[in-house]
């Protein structure tokens, strides 16, 4: 299981980069490699307002559907919509194919994530 | 996983990397390599699964099988020796039991083939519609390991290990005496995926042996080890029901779209009262295909609405590998089951634009 140094963790197995007052968001190598072949992604509309804990999209492989929950509110600024296209690439590198990019509203709720060693141990 | 109980081919599931999950009690690998490579394994070369969580009863007595048209819908009474038949258990109202194959091996000996998570229920269903029957009946599933070889290279690879020539077992037909690779099976071609191949019976320990040996004489035409996932997705395509969504005590096999499997005309059996009452009523409800002209994908449990308005339950529905299309089975108001019929299915609180298909989704590939 590859798990990135510089991000921060959900323990629903989502990704968060941040990048000065954005924040793109993604599902981890675990959460692909434990959904399967993913065949359909899809994502919230720029301009969504998401609070803590929304699901911001789903993630569907052949055999279920499995929503994607954001950790930080925000309001979507982009959609990466290279993987609506081609779901597969999240099975690819899930790392390098980030989903949506949002405004982070509180960077406070940052604080609750896991950092990389944090995450490694609570996928064991 | 721990309470699972384990199939004789758990470690080969292991050892093959099998993704092992809980199904029914049963500790069983929905995928080796992925859904899709198995799935198309099996549509264009050959897929080998384990299904020895199935269940298996033996019926056997002078009147076997007086006891068998009793019990399910579908006529037995045409049945030679060494036939098998899809065939539906229904209760008194109508509702199913279990849908099951019947092998009829003679007329005072019949081997029913039933669904993993209803072994216990149907036996004791079985046992409690015994009445004056002289019968013996035998819950023989713990004793007896299955797997199915399926896909257009079926034959070559199972003739690699026989010296029975397959070709004279013909379409749901069976031979009790085939040595697989020097070991004694029961082998019917029949199967759960909408292709040619066969299903192959032996004993919990002679099982592992006839796996390993199919898996090295099929490797060279692309057999694949298959999982449960696939198997889902095979079937699905070839619109065959399963237990739990398109069939259940609360649908009957009329509503089902299974009604070529009800000979409402024999004498008698188990929920014939109910069913014929609603063949002449009409039925309320229609079991149709349908197609999402919306992206997205329709599962199991979802809400089909139209007019504004809950109209049925998608029973079944995929991404479908094969058909490539995102298609599913839905129980809905039998006033807008007409092909065409525009649909909406409920989505993640969104409905999202269908219509209603023809069921037959796929050509079958059987060899008849």
């Amino acid at each position: 299981m590859n798990v990135l140094k510089d991000l921060l963790y959900t323990k629903d197995h989502e990704w968060i980069k941040v990048e000065g007052e954005k924040a793109y968001v993604g599902i981890t190598d675990y959460a692909q490699h434990a959904l399967g072949d993913i065949v359909f992604v899809e994502l919230a509309e720029v301009d969504t307002a998401l609070s803590a804990g929304d699901a911001f999209g789903a993630v569907e492989s052949v055999k279920a559907a499995s929503d994607v929950y954001i950790a930080v509110s925000g309001t979507v600024i982009e959609t990466n919509e290279a993987v609506v296209d081609d779901p597969s690439l999240l099975n690819q590198d899930a790392y390098a194919n980030w989903m949506i990019c949002v405004t982070i509203s509180d960077k406070s709720e940052l604080d609750g994530l896991m950092n990389a060693e944090q995450y490694e141990a609570h996928c064991k | 996983m721990e309470n699972c109980k384990k199939t004789a081919l758990f470690n080969a599931h292991e050892s093959c990397g099998g993704k092992v999950i809980d199904f029914a009690g049963w500790a069983l690998p929905v995928q080796y390599e992925g859904i899709i490579p198995e799935h198309e394994a099996v549509r264009n070369a050959s897929g080998l699964f384990d299904v020895s969580h199935m269940g298996e009863v033996e019926v056997k007595g002078p009147q076997a099988a007086d006891f068998v048209q009793n019990l399910v819908t579908n006529d037995i009474s045409t049945l030679v020796d060494n036939q098998v038949m899809y065939a539906l258990m229904c209760y008194p109202e109508g509702g199913v039991v279990d849908d099951l194959l019947v092998y009829k091996f003679n007329n005072e000996f019949f081997y029913l083939v039933i669904n993993a998570s209803n072994v216990d229920k149907d036996y004791q269903w079985m046992l409690d519609n015994k009445n004056n029957y002289n019968v013996k009946l035998k819950n023989v599933s713990d004793e007896v390991s299955e797997v199915a070889l399926q896909g257009p290279k079926a034959q070559e690879i199972l003739q690699k290990l026989t010296d029975t020539n397959l070709d004279d077992i013909k379409f749901f037909f069976c031979n009790r005496e085939v040595m697989v690779g020097g070991i004694k099976c029961l082998v019917s071609r029949t199967g759960y995926t909408g292709e040619d191949g066969f299903e192959i019976y032996a004993s919990n320990k002679d099982i592992s042996a006839v796996w390993s040996k199919l898996m090295e004489v099929g490797k060279e035409l692309g057999l694949k080890p298959c999982g449960l996932g696939c198997r889902d997705t095979l079937r699905f395509e070839a619109t065959l029901p399963l237990y739990g969504n398109e069939i259940t005590k609360d649908i009957t096999p009329l509503e089902a779209g299974l009604g070529i499997f009800v000979k409402l005309n024999k004498e008698n059996f188990i929920g014939k009262d109910a069913l014929v009452k609603q063949k002449e009523e009409g039925l309320k409800r229609k079991t149709v295909g349908f197609e999402l002209l919306d992206k997205g994908i329709p599962r199991h449990g979802y809400e089909v609405m139209a007019d504004g308005k809950v109209i049925g339950v998608v029973t079944t529905g995929y991404m479908a590998p094969t058909v490539k299309k995102s298609i599913g089975l839905a129980l809905i108001d039998a006033a807008y089951a007409e092909l065409e019929t525009p649909l909406e299915v409920v989505i993640r609180n969104k409905p999202l634009k269908a219509k209603v298909i023809s069921k037959k989704f796929l050509n079958k590939n059987y060899k008849k």
